[in-house]
Formats: structure tokens, C-alpha cells, sequence
């Protein structure tokens, strides 16, 4: 409860911060309805092909043991984390003009193929968002005691029987929330959806915020943008939740899942192609990334190591502001009938870092330094953003480890402090250590509010990355860029094998 | 042992130096301070004579200067565009420059006695001639290249040369500004967020051209030793950019910071500016420019718009582009 006043009170502050210097200002003119259509439409499109694809990846990683499935369901989280310039010139450089796709294409006679429009938008953001979808989904499947499939098995029910009984309601409850969560991560998309877009047809609500705050300095504008933002998040968190069904899902003996029923070679065959094209789709452009900074990794100058350190600092700071926020909201939360409650979460995510940090800046300005706390500051708001996702990845455990052995608790009288020892955190700390491992991820990754007002002497890694790039050292940003890269694989990698340590899951 | 000593007394040194020595705070935009921007440079120059300690304050100049207002601490501000001045004046915070224009070596009249220009350069289309057999040698040739070529910009909303692309437009074509950029517009790959983005693009080879600065092949030239790159000059005018310091009028060190001042427009400062920063010296005749920088392509016809001008036209010269490349 606290914890979600917190969350609230952090974001409304900043806009109290923002509200203290706004004067009254105009309302939303023709472009800004355009921007705001592109943005509905372009969010949606990328929340449903990313959650409809997440699908059948999700399910194939679940019924298959195969040798590196573990480095593969890593290495899906980084395009999730990955700056969205080096995201987007990693993506052109399989989808581009000069691209993989397009090479190949030209060898088979095929016409080139542009990635630029609202297409172009999509696929980068499913790009962005399948992983987390996927991994969401994976937990869902996991979540499925073995003792069902054992069952189903036992009165050998088909496939699609196994789906409808099994699958399907478990589908219910992670989809809706899965596809608001990235709706909203789209929502506020700007630099990609205006590169991959083509032109000013790809205009978001961020975009004008960013303008309006950085270059015309209206606070009001942006302000008032950003209160449309929050409204359009809002509304989609509320409308998903509310679809989301209460049916609790069983408790079992903690078996090792054995899918007697994926058997068939069919099966098998879907689940290869769905693997092979889902991982050469999301690999194939961190491997370009990958390629290009090798030859700029010998280049780096030092200040990129001390940048590099500040990063891991920042990212663990966030992960520990993350835990105390998400910990109690979650076990919140799990108590509740509907999961309304979780659109608190998501308020942290729509509001723009941009506002985040200009409101806060405001409100920090009068009794002390900015500067001096740009790195706390960004941290929090790192935290912040992370949260619902953190949120949407713990909720469901804590929730089915409540519904199935809570009864229990209350009749041996445990205590809520033992409850959480001895019931929530080792039954849902897979789901802690992978919540962990994003927000920390994301957090290396992230440029967040410390563009705003940095210490020259205490830069983070993607600061330092824009900085080469600005001053045309794009072979030794290349290099700073797979640096990062493998630092955030690096920390999720820490926390989410931490979590999943000596488990089975 | 004695490397503990030594370094003890260094530090124990410093303390010292510091509680007595003047600080003089400059705020600058967030590249200039790393190791590869001009800050290093600057701040070992000036602090050789001046007898006091430089310290940088980066971040978003205007933004922050708005934010902090008559709070603020800086001393001077270095690295304010003209299409920001206005706004940086109309806060109210800066004093005159101190300085004589007419020691300026810039390619158009300045009489701003606020913002004093230390650098500058001309926007222009950057390509690789090894792929680019014929160049467009004027903006009508750019416009009638044929749509395959592929030119990569910035959005004027959120990048400085991607506001002064639409006023270059707008300079060169006035009340035909929206036909040129609907010729131009099939040919546009994408627009990005920052010159960062369009240059990583043009780099990669994804776009034939992109729009950068006329310095930006002294950059491959002298840091590279690659000769590729280069800036097709147009007869019709290239638009100019100017990177300026200012004066905080209510400074606490007023002597440091007119020191400050003169020290952008001496020698030294000036002649390290085109490899610190990749641009042209404000205040420094041409033969004086480090070796080989004469030799760069630079154009005869310079556009400008005064802060009065641009701040009039800049909104319709936005809408423009945007209503052409929405089609």
C-alpha cells in the first residue's frame, strides 16, 4: 500500500514540479491529432503482433529441452534493453536498404523491400517487445503444475484438447496484461517510431512532448501532453486488467514439467520452426551489433570503463529501489480480486523519463544540486520505469503461491514477515530474480534523465556511447555499444540465474 | 612508500589550491567536455593563466538555464546555437560579451554584443564519392536527382541542423519552399530524432546522402586520413551555423569570466578549435588555420537568418517540411 503511494506520489510530484512553472496554454492542434492517431494505432498494431507472436515461440521454448535454450531465453531479453540507436542501426542492418534481407533478396531477383513506414514501426517494436512477451508467456507455461500434463497424458488428449483445457486459460490470464504492458512501452516510443517511420507521418505524443520541452521550453505543452499520455496508458491498463479472468491457477507437488503430449513429430517440427525464426529474427541484429563493435572495442577510450562502473552502480541502485517498491505491491496486489491494482504500476512507465526528470529537477532545484544528484535521481526513475514489468512478472507468482497455500498459512497462523520467508519469496523468486535482472538490464541500458544535467566526471555507459557518436567516433561508439550490451546481458544473466538457482524452473 | 607520500602531498596540495582558488563554473553542452570534445583543451588553456580552477557543468544548456533561472551557477555559458539565443536572451540572465566583433573572421556580419560566436559552420549534404558517381553541384540538381538516391535528414522538432535544413530550404526556395520539399520528399530515406542517428545511417551505407555540416569531412580527413566523404557545395548558399559563449550578467566572478571571454578570441583557443571541434574558428583569418583545413570545400554564398528572422519563420518553415513529407 505504501509502496503503491510511493509509486504515485513520486510521478504526480513531478508533474506538481512541472505544474509550478506551466502557464495555461492551448489545446491539441490538427498535427498533435494526427500524432495521437499514429500513436493509438501504431501501439496497438505493436502490442498484438507482438503478443500473438510470443505465442507460438513461447510455447515451443516451453515444450522443448534442447542444448542452449537456457543462453537463448538470455539472450532474448537484449534487444528489450538495447539504446534505440544502436537498436535501429542493428535492425538496418539485416532490414535496410543495404541489409541482410535486402542482399538476399537482390541475389534471388526479388524487388528491395523498404522497412520504412508504419510496417517498418511495428517490426522494430516487435522486435523490441517479443522477448518480454515470450519470456511473460514462458512463465506462464511454467506456471502450469506438471501434475496436469501428467493428467492429460494420462487420458491422452490431443493437442488442441490439451490447449483448450491447459493452455488456453492460462493464455487468458498473461495475454491481456502482456499486450497493455507493451502498448504502453510503445506509447511512449519516439526516436524508433520516427526513423523506421519514415518521416513526420510517424510522429508520436513523445515526440511532441520532446519538442515541446526541449525546444520551444513550453512546460505547459508538454505537460499537458504528457497528462495525455498518462490518460491513454491509464485506459489500456484498466481495459486489459478487467478481461483478465480470476481463475486461480492450481497448485501442484512442484514436479518437473514432462510434456508427454508434444510428442509427435509434427509437434516437434512446429516448435523447430518456431524457435529457429523467432531466434534468427531477434538474434540477427544483435549479431551485426555484435560484429561492428568488436572492431571498435580496442578503440574505447578509458573514461569508458569509469563510465561502464558508474552503470553497474546505477543499475544496482535501481534494482534495490525496484525491490522495495515492487516486493509489497506485488504481495498487494496478489490480494486483490481484479488486478486494477496493477495499473498503479504502469502509471511509473507511461509518464515520460523526460518529465520525470524536468519535474523532479524542478522540485530538487531549490534545495540542492541536481547535478550532484543526477545519479540517484536516475536511478530512481530507472526503478520507476521498470516497475510494472517487474510487477507483471511477480504478481502472478505471488498471487498463485497466495491462492494455493494461503489458506495453509492462515491455519498454522504464520505471520505475514513468514509468510513471506517461508511461502512467497522461494516460491516466486524465479520471478524475482528475473524482475531483478530486467530493471537492472534496463537500467544500464538506459539514457534516461541524465542527459538532462550530468556530471562531467560521473557519466553513465550510453551517455558516454552518444557522446563518441557526437563527435563522429562511431567505430569506438560501436564498441561501447556491444560493451553495454554485454553488460546488461550480463547483470539480467546474474540475477535471473540467482533467482532460478537450485530451482527447477 | 614514497609513491604514498607523493601522492599524499599532491592531494594534500590540490585541498589547498582549491579552497583558495577561484572557480569559474561554465555550463556546455553535454560532448564538449568528454576526452574527444574540445572542454580538455580549453579548460588546461585557460587555467594556465588565469589563477583559477575551470569547472564544466554539462547538460542541456537552454533547458537548464530556463529551469534554473536567475538560480542559476554558471558564469558563462559556451555552446549556445543562434536558433536558441533568443530565448537565452528574453531570460534575461546575460550581460554584454565584453568583446569587439570585429575581430570576428565569420563569413556573415555580427553585431550581437551578448553572444559572442567562437565556431562555426554551414549545413550541407555529405557523400561518399566512391558511391555517388554524380553529386548534385546545386540544390536544383539535389531536387531533380532521381529517386533512388537516398538522403537521410533530421527533424527540425527535436535537432538543431535539422531546424536549420528547413531554413536553408526556406532561404533558398521562400514562397517555393513547400514544391521543393515535394520534390524532395521521395527521395527523403527517413528523418531521425539526432545527427547522431543519420550520420551512423550514412556511415553504414544505408543512405547515399545525409544532411551534416561542411566540416564534416575534415573530420575523416584529418582523424581518418579517408578522403571519401565529401560536401556538395551548392552555388545557391549553404545555411550557417554559429556556436556562441555568454556572459552571466550577475556572475560573482566577473574578472574570470571576462577573462574567460577574451580567451575565446585569442590565438590559442581559436587555432584549436577545428580538430577539438570539427568546425571552423570564429575569430581567426584563414591563413592561419591549421595545415590542410584551407583546403576544405567551403562555400562562397552563406545564408543566414538573423534570431529575429528565424524565430518569425521557423514555425511555418516547419509546418512546410512537415505538411511535404506527410504526404
Amino acid at each position: 500500500m505504501l509502496a503503491a503511494i510511493l509509486v504515485v506520489a513520486a510521478v504526480l510530484l513531478a508533474f506538481v514540479g512541472i505544474g509550478l512553472r506551466a502557464e495555461p496554454g492551448s489545446g491539441l492542434g490538427p498535427a498533435d491529432w494526427a500524432a495521437l492517431r499514429f500513436t493509438v494505432v501504431q501501439a496497438l498494431l505493436s502490442a498484438f503482433f507482438s503478443v500473438i507472436l510470443a505465442v507460438p515461440l513461447a510455447r515451443a521454448l516451453a515444450r522443448r529441452d534442447m542444448p542452449g535454450k537456457r543462453l537463448l531465453v538470455t539472450l532474448l531479453g537484449a534487444p528489450f534493453i538495447l539504446p534505440v540507436i544502436v537498436a535501429v542501426l542493428g535492425l538496418l542492418a539485416i532490414f535496410g536498404r543495404n541489409g541482410l534481407v535486402n542482399q538476399l533478396f537482390g541475389v534471388l531477383g526479388l524487388p528491395e523491400v523498404s522497412i520504412y513506414g508504419l510496417h517498418g514501426v511495428v517490426l522494430a517494436h516487435v522486435f523490441f517487445n517479443l522477448p518480454l512477451a515470450t519470456r511473460l508467456l514462458l512463465q506462464g507455461w511454467q506456471s502450469i503444475p506438471g501434475e496436469h500434463f501428467r493428467l492429460v497424458a494420462q487420458l491422452d488428449l490431443p493437442p488442441a484438447m490439451v490447449f483448450q483445457t491447459l493452455e488456453r486459460p492460462m493464455l487468458r490470464q498473461i495475454l491481456p496484461g502482456a499486450a497493455a504492458l507493451i502498448f504502453v512501452i510503445c506509447l511512449t516510443s519516439f526516436a524508433v517510431a520516427l526513423t523506421l517511420g519514415g518521416g513526420p507521418r510517424a510522429t508520436t505524443i513523445e515526440l511532441a512532448i520532446y519538442q515541446a520541452f526541449r525546444f520551444d521550453f513550453d512546460l505547459s505543452r508538454a505537460a499537458f501532453l504528457s497528462i495525455l499520455q498518462l490518460i491513454l496508458a491509464g485506459a489500456a491498463a484498466v481495459l486489459a486488467l478487467r478481461i483478465i479472468p480470476d481463475i486461480p491457477m492450481g497448485a501442484g507437488m512442484d514436479r518437473r514439467v514432462k510434456r508427454f503430449d508434444a510428442r509427435g513429430g509434427l509437434q516437434r517440427a512446429i516448435d523447430a520452426l518456431c524457435i529457429l525464426l523467432g531466434g534468427v529474427f531477434l538474434l540477427g541484429p544483435l549479431l551485426a551489433v555484435t560484429l561492428s563493435g568488436l572492431a571498435g572495442l580496442g578503440q574505447m577510450p578509458a573514461t569508458v570503463w569509469q563510465a561502464a562502473f558508474t552503470s553497474l552502480w546505477v543499475a544496482a541502485l535501481s534494482v534495490a529501489v525496484m525491490l522495495a517498491l515492487a516486493l509489497p505491491l506485488a504481495g498487494w496486489i496478489a490480494i486483490r480480486d481484479k488486478g486494477g491494482a496493477e495499473a498503479v504500476g504502469l502509471i511509473g512507465l507511461s509518464a515520460s523519463p523526460l518529465m520525470l526528470g524536468v519535474g523532479w529537477f524542478i522540485l530538487i532545484n531549490p534545495i540542492a544540486d541536481p547535478v550532484a544528484l543526477s545519479l540517484p535521481v536516475t536511478a530512481v526513475v530507472n526503478a520507476l520505469m521498470a516497475l510494472p514489468f517487474a510487477l507483471r512478472i511477480m504478481v502472478p507468482g505471488v498471487r498463485s503461491a497466495l491462492t494455493g497455500y494461503g489458506r495453509l498459512c492462515v491455519t498454522l497462523g504464520l505471520s505475514s514477515f513468514q509468510t513471506w520467508r517461508w511461502l512467497i519469496l522461494p516460491r516466486a523468486r524465479a520471478q524475482i530474480g528475473f524482475a531483478a535482472g530486467l530493471t537492472g538490464a534496463l537500467s544500464v541500458g538506459d539514457l534516461g534523465v541524465i542527459a538532462l544535467f550530468s556530471d562531467p566526471d560521473r557519466t553513465t555507459l550510453p551517455l558516454q556511447m552518444y557522446r563518441l557518436m557526437s563527435a563522429y567516433r562511431t567505430e569506438a561508439a560501436a564498441g561501447a555499444a556491444l560493451l553495454l550490451l554485454f553488460m546488461a546481458l550480463a547483470v539480467f544473466w546474474i540475477c535471473d540465474r540467482g533467482g532460478r538457482w537450485n530451482a527447477d524452473v | 612508500m614514497r609513491k604514498t607520500t607523493v601522492i599524499a602531498a599532491t592531494l594534500l596540495c590540490a585541498a589547498q589550491a582549491s579552497a583558495d582558488t577561484p572557480v569559474l563554473t561554465v555550463y556546455a553542452g553535454d560532448y564538449f567536455t568528454s576526452e574527444w570534445g574540445p572542454g580538455p583543451m580549453i579548460e588546461e588553456g585557460f587555467e594556465a593563466f588565469c589563477e583559477c580552477d575551470l569547472q564544466w557543468s554539462t547538460g542541456d544548456l537552454l533547458p537548464r538555464l530556463l529551469l534554473e533561472g536567475e538560480r542559476t551557477k554558471a558564469d558563462v555559458v559556451i555552446g549556445l546555437t543562434s536558433d536558441v539565443t533568443a530565448k537565452a536572451r528574453a531570460t534575461g540572465l546575460f550581460g554584454a560579451h565584453g568583446q569587439d566583433n570585429a575581430a570576428l573572421t565569420l563569413p556573415v556580419e555580427w553585431s550581437d554584443e551578448t553572444f559572442l560566436p567562437f565556431n562555426y559552420g554551414h549545413t550541407a549534404f555529405i557523400y561518399n564519392e566512391t558511391t555517388m558517381d554524380a553529386p548534385p553541384a546545386s540544390f536544383e540538381e539535389m531536387l531533380a536527382l532521381p529517386d533512388d538516391v537516398k538522403i537521410v535528414i533530421q527533424d527540425p522538432r527535436t535537432s538543431i541542423s535539422g531546424l536549420a535544413l528547413v531554413l536553408w530550404v526556406q532561404a533558398v526556395y521562400g514562397d517555393k519552399a513547400d514544391e521543393a520539399w515535394a520534390q524532395l520528399a521521395p527521395k527523403i530515406l527517413t528523418v531521425t530524432k539526432d545527427w547522431s542517428t543519420s550520420y551512423g545511417m550514412f556511415t553504414d551505407g544505408e543512405a547515399d546522402m545525409v544532411l551534416s555540416y561542411t566540416t564534416s569531412p575534415a573530420y575523416h580527413m584529418f582523424a581518418e586520413e579517408d578522403f571519401t566523404k565529401k560536401a556538395a557545395i551548392f552555388p545557391e548558399g549553404h545555411y550557417f551555423m554559429v556556436e556562441t559563449v555568454g556572459k552571466i550578467a550577475k556572475t560573482e566572478q566577473p574578472e574570470l569570466a571576462d577573462a574567460f571571454m577574451a580567451y575565446v578570441m585569442s590565438g590559442d583557443f581559436q587555432s584549436m578549435i577545428p580538430t577539438a571541434n570539427w568546425s571552423l574558428p570564429a575569430a581567426l583569418p584563414k591563413d592561419q588555420w591549421p595545415e590542410g583545413w584551407s583546403q576544405l570545400n567551403l562555400p562562397e554564398n552563406v545564408l543566414f537568418y538573423s534570431e529575429a528572422e528565424s524565430t518569425e519563420l521557423q514555425t511555418q518553415a516547419i509546418e512546410t517540411w512537415r505538411a511535404a513529407l506527410s504526404q
